[in-house]
């Protein structure tokens, strides 16, 4: 045991030299970030919000408030990780000609590793499952997940994680490993900071949440159907969130054993990973990717989904191969688990190895092939409309075969090896998870956002950052694809080939065009809250919708169907219009739901506590907050007054406050 | 050969079609060793001979491909000739161009077809033009038996090519041809260089002849090479894009890489795989040289004033960034087999003598207390929280005639031969080997 003083057995490792005061980048945004944090907290106290936000959000059991929860968080998060990217970016900018950049490795190694960590983990991650929250009970016609406790504990946990991240950034240091951590580098013998078990922890925490909000929505999907709707009635974005979510409830637990060895080795001194005493490093490559790479189809597959929402609502027109589009996504889950070894062909497996794993990720493009087909019949003698969803949709189908054709060129073995590791790989992935997830995301936010609040975004603004942020994409990664073909590789701090400049200035020009289109789309929220009455939806269905959630008021009550409904078709909203559904106006009966509850955010606090308690060795809190975590979850347990009932009354007025604002939209209430 | 300005030059008139390939200088001469060391002209001899390449496509057999690559590659063309991966020097790297340019054309076939009919039918069907309207036609066997099928065969073509190459390619298989008009013959020595990768520099071992250099890698044009690759700490990845594609060099393992340089001409080497904080600095200069200049250069590192023996690795081993070119006169035979074995530092038992032992059943109580503590100059931190200091297996097995075990100052004294009798025996760095001071217990911590 380290030497026990005072301060140690207090603080752990924490002491004053843990603060980066020297660092001005750091001290600067750390001043910025607690002006900006000082002046929120004070405004949410200066106009009494505090009861407010904790009833009727922090506690809330609500998934349509969770789902709004996690894409806030996702979004805050995305301005951390784009930071971190203008600062490689600006890194790789400067450093040539014999000069050093202005990022030494101490400070540029966190600045990668972070951003891998927090644009997967804390961007994509919260904003998938953000969108499947909203959605999905919506789309199937249920009230609310099955599990909604679960479903706020689950959020809350993904933010503790995405709090230590970000603690990090100003007490101690993160990982200085790349987003995977990679043994022996990650072992205490090469990395014996704070910055991994920072990775550890968040991860684990994170991890948790995922896998739990996982298995909440599988059991929405499989059990809170409406009456009719079966299986093959499904719309086509629960279809992929299913999907999405067996790969997480199956694909999570692989990262939550892997971090628990990696944790063993690094506190115990066991050696899984470390060679020299038994441990082989290549087991934890080949574990962490059998989680990371079925983590790919994780996020693609809810953007999938939109897509195909838009595609058919903006066309005004069914899906074009319904069928085929689910078994597509079926295929693609199951053949996601068995493609992991194609992120290590160049480790050295024998040819067989590497000629199977290689073959059968092109296999996959034939299942993602047969859905941009189904995609393109969708348009095919439709009446398309460009709304903001729809050019996303066009932007995603025009950029996401570049990078699917990247892709199956890396995923050949030979051609692999001179392409593994290089920018060419950086810009592949970025091509997908840009063109595809978050261009989805864009699709999705549009689409669903005046559901969400009860009024459209800015039109107008939208376009801006669509623009900006397609052209940025291309501006930023075609020169990675170029230089990746030059045999440069990831991760380099400086350079020595001065030819290469012009490459990585053009890259960062791209990367500034992005961050207009970032601030184009916040500018688009606070433009659409300001005017949301000019853009306000009164009718509950402003895209002439297909699926049961535009059924319902925008936003929907807290019940969100008076009446469960029910299902003959598989696009169930448009059907009910093309028969000339009634809304009922009377015969309300009280609704049971469940109520809030602060046990999941006093539970992921406790946890955050712990992490941060390992993070540091401070044992004495790592051990109170366990005991304090298993007590809470005990105790909260004994809580039976679970769900309350809304009244026949309440019910009756909300529904006729929808019909009101039915008859002053012109529609038939 | 042309001077430097000689050559922008002729690279000038080349690309202005104002001079034809015939009238290109040859670079086959003098010696890029000797004569052009200086930095500058090594990239515009790349430069050059890329251009050269590029625009004549001496290459015969992968000329009509690779002109295609270039045409359906504007990006590529706005690069180039200083896009390596497109325009290699060695012949390994030739074919794995030449699958990646045969992979993208199948690709294609598929993919700017989708493009076109996605800005297509966007522009056909927007609403504005009130075209043709289906809203329920959501069905056509004929397009879903095409929308399957079609990439089903592309991908069957691609999945044909991928296990044929993937097999003909394997970095550990050796190599059947010098280029593609010359096979192998029995006059071809194969070249062995075992490669090492340091924090953060490249040790490259010549094993035939007995010298060693660091960041500076040569070998003759067309003579076939086999490389063994290893890392003394963490892991990193060989890579010489205008060689041959990249392999990791993993700690305590060995992986192998067969290829050949065609061309003479000096090229880039690097880490592909980030190792920490001198990674970017972690880079050397591959020559491809003549035999004669080849020879030179073994005479020159013959000449160096170091040898490179067991405690010179271990302080070669030590993190240092941006290292200059060394050569080593001479290399202890046995010091690369001992570096894959992790076991430079003989107190540390091999790796193979390890697994040896663990094969026939281990050695119970006495293996689990066979360990010394790393010492303080040889770890960044102190280990794990709870877990015993940082160890390493001694090299030395105590047994019943030595029952009180790992008192180390009497390990001298009280050698037993270990298991394997191959195994040579230990010389004692006093460093590593004082016992602790409080304790002889490795696990009290």
């Amino acid at each position: 045991m380290p030497d026990s003083s005072f301060s140690q057995i207090v603080f752990g490792r924490l002491t004053l030299e843990s603060f980066p005061f020297s660092d001005p980048i750091l001290v600067g945004t750390f001043t910025v970030v607690a002006i900006l944090g000082i002046a929120i907290l004070a405004a949410i106290t200066r106009y009494g919000w505090w009861g407010y936000l904790w009833k009727e959000w922090f506690t809330s059991v609500d998934h349509k408030r969770i789902g709004a929860m996690y894409m806030v968080l996702g979004i805050v998060m995305l301005l951390r990780g784009f930071s971190d990217a203008i600062m490689m970016r600006l890194q790789q900018a400067l450093a040539f000609g014999g000069s050093e950049g202005y990022l030494p490795p101490y400070h540029y190694d966190q600045i990668f590793t972070a951003h891998g960590v927090i644009m997967i983990f804390f961007v994509a991650m919260p904003l998938i499952t953000g969108l499947m929250n909203f959605v999905v009970p919506l789309q199937i016609g249920a009230r609310d997940v099955a599990f909604p406790f679960l479903n706020n504990f689950s959020f809350w946990m993904t933010t503790a994680g995405a709090v230590l991240v970000m603690a990090s950034l100003f007490i101690g240091e993160f990982a200085k490993t790349g987003w995977l951590a990679y043994p022996p580098l990650s072992g205490i013998l090469y990395s014996p900071g704070v910055g991994v078990d920072y990775f550890i922890w968040s991860l684990q925490i994170a991890g948790i949440g995922t896998t739990l909000s996982g298995i909440n929505l599988i059991a929405t999907i499989v059990k809170m159907r409406a009456p009719g709707m079966t299986l093959m009635r499904m719309p086509v974005f629960t279809w992929t969130a299913l999907c999405s979510n067996v790969l997480i409830v199956a694909a999570f637990p692989v990262l939550t054993a892997v971090l628990v060895l990696m944790t063993l080795d690094r506190y115990l001194g066991t050696n899984f990973f470390a060679g020299g005493l038994g441990g082989n490093p290549m087991m934890y490559v080949n574990l962490i990717w059998m989680w990371g790479h079925p983590e790919v189809y994780i996020l693609i597959l809810p953007a999938f989904g939109v897509y195909s929402e838009v595609a058919a609502t903006f066309s005004g027109k069914r899906l074009f191969g319904y069928t085929s589009m689910v078994y597509a996504t079926i295929v693609i889950t199951i053949l996601a688990y068995l493609v992991w070894l194609h992120h290590f062909f160049t480790m050295g497996s024998g040819a067989s190895v590497n000629a199977f794993f290689g073959i059968a990720t092109m296999i996959i493009s034939i299942p993602t092939g047969a859905k941009i087909f189904n995609w393109l019949f969708t348009m095919y003698r439709g009446r398309i409309r460009f709304d903001e969803p729809m050019l996303w949709t066009l932007a995603f189908m025009l950029t996401f075969v570049i990078g699917g054709m990247t892709g199956v060129m890396l995923a050949i073995p030979p051609a692999d090896f001179v392409l593994h590791n290089s920018l060419f790989l950086v810009a592949h992935f970025h091509n997908v998870i840009i063109g595809g997830v978050v261009f989805g995301m864009f699709a999705g936010i549009s689409y669903w956002f005046p559901k969400a609040f009860g009024f459209k975004l800015d039109p107008f603004w939208g376009k801006v950052s669509f623009w900006f942020w397609v052209a940025g994409f291309y501006v930023a990664f075609m020169p990675l694809y170029l230089l990746g073909l030059m045999g440069v590789t990831r991760r380099m701090r400086v350079f020595q080939d001065d030819s290469l400049q012009i490459w990585f200035i053009i890259a960062g020009f791209g990367v500034f065009l992005i961050a207009l289109g970032i601030a184009a789309f916040l500018i688009q929220i606070y433009v659409s809250i300001r005017d949301r009455e000019r853009l306000a939806d009164l009718t509950g269905d402003p895209w002439n919708g297909r699926t049961l959630e535009w059924s319902t008021s925008s936003p929907p009550p807290s019940y969100n169907f008076a009446f469960t409904p029910v299902v003959h078709d598989n696009d169930a909203w448009w059907d009910m219009k093309q028969r000339g559904y009634v809304r009922p106006l009377d015969g309300f009966r009280p609704i049971a739901m469940p109520k809030n509850t602060g046990a999941g955010i006093v539970l992921a606090g406790l946890s955050l506590a712990l992490g941060f308690a390992m993070v540091w060795y401070i044992w004495w809190l790592a051990a109170a907050s366990f005991v304090a975590l298993l007590a809470v979850a005990i105790g909260h347990t004994f809580n039976y007054a679970r769900m309350f009932d809304i009244p026949a009354d309440d019910v009756r007025r909300s529904e006729d406050e929808r019909s009101r604002q039915l008859a002053d939209s012109g529609a038939t209430p | 050969m042309p001077s430097p300005i000689e050559a922008k030059c002729y690279m000038n008139l080349l690309a202005d079609k104002r001079l034809s390939c015939r009238d290109m200088p040859s670079l086959d001469m003098p010696s890029p060793v000797t004569g052009w060391d200086n930095r500058a002209w090594s990239v515009e001899r790349e430069e050059y001979a890329a251009a050269v390449a590029g625009l004549c496509q001496r290459e015969v057999g992968t000329l009509g491909r690779f002109r295609i690559a270039f045409l359906l590659s504007p990006l590529a063309l706005l690069g180039g000739c200083s896009a390596v991966v497109l325009a290699p020097a060695g012949d390994i790297a030739v074919q794995q161009r030449d699958i990646l340019v045969q992979s993208v054309i199948l690709m294609l076939l598929i993919i700017i077809p989708v493009m076109v009919a996605t800005a297509l039918f966007a522009w056909r069907y927007r609403s504005a033009r009130q075209a043709r309207y289906e809203p329920d036609w959501d069905h056509s066997m004929h397009l879903e038996l095409m929308i399957w099928s079609v990439p089903l065969l592309i991908i069957i073509c691609l999945g044909a090519i991928t296990w044929a190459s993937t097999h003909l390619l394997d970095p550990f298989r050796p190599l059947d041809r010098i280029s593609s008009q010359t096979p192998i013959t029995e006059e071809d020595e194969l070249l062995t260089v075992n490669v090492v990768a340091l924090d953060w520099k490249w040790l490259f071992i010549y094993p035939q002849y007995g010298i060693a250099s660091v960041n500076e890698l040569v070998a003759p044009v067309d003579r076939p090479i086999n490389f063994q690759i290893t890392s003394s700490s963490v892991m990193n990845a060989f890579y010489v894009p205008a060689l041959a594609g990249m392999i990791y060099a993993m700690p305590g393992m060995k992986t192998q890489l067969n290829a050949v340089i065609n061309r003479p001409g000096v090229y880039k080497g690097i880490s592909a795989n980030y190792s920490g904080a001198g990674f970017s600095g972690m880079q050397f200069a591959f020559r491809g040289t003549s035999d004669a200049d080849f020879d030179a250069w073994i005479q020159t590192a013959r000449q160096a004033q170091v040898t490179l023996d067991r405690a010179t690795y271990l302080d070669l081993e030590r993190p240092s960034q941006n290292v200059p070119v060394r050569h080593f006169a001479d290399v202890d035979p046995e010091l690369f087999d001992a570096i894959v074995n992790m076991c430079v530092d003989s107190s540390k038992m091999c790796m193979k003598d390890m697994m040896a032992i663990d094969a026939g059943g281990g050695l119970g109580l006495a293996g689990a207390r066979n360990l010394l503590p790393v010492a303080a100059e040889d770890r960044r931190g102190p280990g794990a929280v709870f877990g015993p200091r940082p160890s390493y297996v001694a090299s030395i097995i105590c047994t019943t005639d030595n029952p009180s075990g790992l008192v180390a100052r009497d390990l001298h004294r009280s050698v037993v031969p270990p298991i394997d009798t191959d195994l040579e025996l230990p010389l004692l760095r006093t460093s590593t080997m004082q016992p602790p001071a409080a304790s002889a217990d490795p696990f009290d911590s």
